[in-house]
């Protein structure tokens, strides 16, 4: 299924990720953390209810490790 | 023509020429530099079949398309050759540097580059090798200026982004891309990053054809590449075959196994284990894919029936583990709990919850990480708890077929553990 | 007595505006003593303060958003207040003032840097990590230099109860920043509780794993 126009997903950055916790505990439905503290992220596009909690957790990252980019 | 006869000697490629040999008995024996100009390099690429020889292969000529399109590129030859078990790079390096320099002229000139990048590995044989051919052949008209790079002598210091970053002044591990290489690599420039063994094939098919090229292999994998036999074998080497060759057959050319074998590890360390029914298997990536197998960088090494495999994957993850570059979190945790979690494996009576521990931490790994590190010590182990499952069950019951605790895969620690 | 007397007498006495400006100082030091206290437990908050860490991050922002304004009053007070002889340049040009001009100046670097750390703060995902981070650490001069400030200018430094307020910030800020130094800051959290408070799980459900 092709993302709708204008869709966009979340981007890790690995290096930069510290395994601070805050997106996860902002957008749990999209991110949980593996046993060490790491977000595991769904690869889907963001649904539309949900965009803006995902910018609010891109912004919460204390080493702007998170982004939403075009799906 | 089926590719399944090994490259005989009459009929070597890329060791056709003797090794030490000066520009001039290299340019007697394959000819001068081809004048073929960029898109006709391109197409002979193309119409060859040419792909990469460094293990993703990666059809080259979709890479020099992508790179030409861009604004100054530049040529960046990878032979550091960070894979303990392969030498292939490095004999390339010594026996034939000139094949190697040709192939970045003409792929430079495919692409339009004026810069070139030979990265090698701090080995003294291989750098006096190159700085001996770059010196015999000084500056040719229009040839393009070669800078040589020696990196560290780490497992991750030849992976695509690690190369670029080494050769851009920086440290020898992976950088997170915004952008792939072919846009945006050494100094921001368009690069095109290629196994020297490849750049190498290139310089004989601008010489002879894309239809002599095809000549041996697959028609699905056409040409000849590099293994590095190593292991139970007679003599251990580095031989160049047809692709599509019985893997007993490339053992044979290095002597042929010293006694019954237990498997084989093929492609490398993030390649996969065979077990010894598997040796009649064609050496092609179509034919080992069944195996969760690919050629990868040509790494063939045999492990003999008395010596555990399990014992030696545990080996070889405990060293992936310590190459990490450690810049992030699944590989940094993740490889060394592996690797703790299969040394119980591979011990007597090992604790009852370690499988379920290697399954699940191997879970967390693929695609996580800046580079594939990671994933392609998982696939390692995976093959491993395939092949040796019946090592497995005899652990748990305490038994070890082994008789040897010779190890096999060389597990190099350099003295310096930095990247520089 | 006359009305120009009266009206003599209340201005020394304490116009308003004076009130207001060492009420608002007061309350400036207490907000900025929970931000820097805040800012330091974001990272290791869980055996002190039960909140996740978007939240504490959360607090953090807004109290010192919150310190912005009620350092805004300040120095308008502080500027209209007739007594003393302020202006508004001087909020941010340091040791230019007519009164007292090295503990108001101190004041004034103090604010300086907390602009400079709010601006950068607000623009970080333009200036990236590392620009921010650096402008950051100047928050560890900003708070001693506010402190400092306050007890060179105020007027209640005698009174009781100023004095186990000054003495009960600096021991918030001295010992989260010694705790901050000491190794047992990063003794791990136990992980069930950090993951369970974050909402993880120990085996990552199928839709996210492939």
């Amino acid at each position: 299924m092709s993302p709708a126009v204008g869709a966009r997903r979340l981007r890790l950055d690995p290096v930069a990720c510290d395994g601070r916790g805050l997106c996860a505990e902002l957008l749990h439905e999209l991110i949980e953390l593996d046993e060490w503290g790491f977000p595991l992220i769904s690869p889907d596009p963001v649904p539309p209810e949900l965009e803006l909690l995902a910018l609010r957790a891109a912004s919460a990252c204390p080493v702007l490790a998170l982004r939403l980019v075009p799906a | 023509m089926t590719g399944a006869e090994v490259v005989a000697p009459s009929t070597l490629r890329l060791f056709a020429a003797l090794p030490g040999s000066s520009f001039r008995e290299h340019e007697q024996v394959h000819g001068s530099l081809p004048t073929h100009s960029a898109p006709e390099l391109i197409a002979a690429a193309e119409q060859a079949g040419l792909t990469g020889r460094g293990g993703a292969g990666f059809p080259m000529h979709r890479k020099l398309t992508a790179v030409a399109a861009g604004a100054r590129p530049v040529i960046l030859a990878n032979g550091s050759e960070g894979e303990p078990a392969s030498g292939k790079d490095r004999s390339l390096l010594t026996v034939a540097p000139h094949l190697v320099l040709d192939g970045i002229q003409l792929a430079a000139r495919a692409v339009g580059a004026q810069r070139a990048y030979l990265y090698i590995p701090r080995d003294a044989v291989v750098q006096r090798s190159v700085a001996e051919a770059l010196a015999q052949r000084g500056r040719q008209p229009g040839a393009v200026k070669v800078e040589v790079v020696t990196g560290p002598d780490r497992f991750i210091a030849g992976q695509e982004t690690a190369a670029v970053s080494k050769v851009s002044g920086g440290l020898a591990i992976p950088r997170f891309a915004q952008q792939p290489v072919y846009e945006k690599g050494v100094r921001g420039r368009p690069t095109l990053v290629q196994n020297v063994e490849t750049l190498a094939q290139l310089a004989l098919v601008a010489r002879h054809g894309p239809a002599w090229f095809r000549s041996v292999g697959t028609s699905a994998e056409p040409g000849t590449m590099l293994v590095t036999v190593s292991g139970a074998v007679a003599r251990p080497q580095v031989a160049e075959v047809a692709l599509g060759v019985e893997i007993a057959a490339a053992l044979d050319v290095a002597g042929g196994p010293t006694g019954p074998l237990g498997a084989v590890l093929v492609g490398g360390y993030h390649g996969a284990w065979l077990p010894a029914s598997a040796l009649h298997e064609p050496l092609s990536n179509a034919d080992l894919k069944k195996y969760g197998a690919t050629v990868g960088a040509g790494v063939l090494a045999a492990l003999p029936a008395e010596r555990c495999g399990l014992v030696e994957t545990a080996r070889v993850v405990t060293y992936l583990a310590g190459e990490s570059a450690r810049q992030c979190g699944p590989c940094l945790n993740g490889l060394p709990a592996i690797a703790g979690a299969l040394s119980e494996l591979a011990g007597a009576r090992p604790r009852r919850g370690a499988r379920a521990d290697v399954e699940r931490w191997a879970g967390l790994m693929p695609r996580r990480g800046a580079c594939a590190h990671p994933d392609g010590t998982v696939s390692f182990v995976h093959s491993a708890l395939r092949v040796f499952a019946a090592e497995l069950a005899g652990h748990e019951r305490g038994r070890c077929t082994a008789t040897s605790s010779t190890p096999v895969l060389p597990t190099p620690r350099t003295a310096e553990r930095g990247w520089r | 007595m006359s009305p120009l007397t009266g009206v003599t007498a209340a201005t020394s006495a304490g116009s308003p505006l004076w009130y207001f400006n060492r009420a608002t100082g007061v309350v400036c030091l207490l907000l900025l003593t929970v931000v820097v206290v805040l800012g330091i437990l974001v990272r290791r908050s869980r055996p002190i303060v039960a909140a996740p860490r978007f939240v504490v991050a959360a607090v953090h922002r807004n109290a010192s958003l919150l310190t912005l304004v009620f350092l805004a009053i300040h120095i308008v007070t502080g500027v209209l207040d007739p007594y003393v002889s302020l202006n508004i340049s001087d909020a941010v040009l340091p040791f230019t003032a007519g009164y007292r001009p090295l503990w108001v100046g101190l004041g004034a670097v103090s604010l300086d840097l907390m602009l400079a750390i709010v601006v950068t703060s607000l623009l970080r995902q333009r200036i990236g990590v590392r620009a921010w981070r650096l402008v950051h650490w100047a928050t560890y001069a900003s708070w001693p230099l506010a402190l400092a400030h306050g007890l060179g200018t105020g007027s209640d430094i005698g009174a009781w109860w100023m004095i186990a307020l000054t003495a009960g910030c600096a021991v918030a800020v001295v010992g989260s920043v010694a705790w901050r130094v000491s190794a047992s800051f990063w003794a791990p959290e136990p992980i069930g509780q950090a993951l369970s408070a974050a909402g993880a799980r120990s085996v990552p459900p199928r839709h996210l794993v492939r």
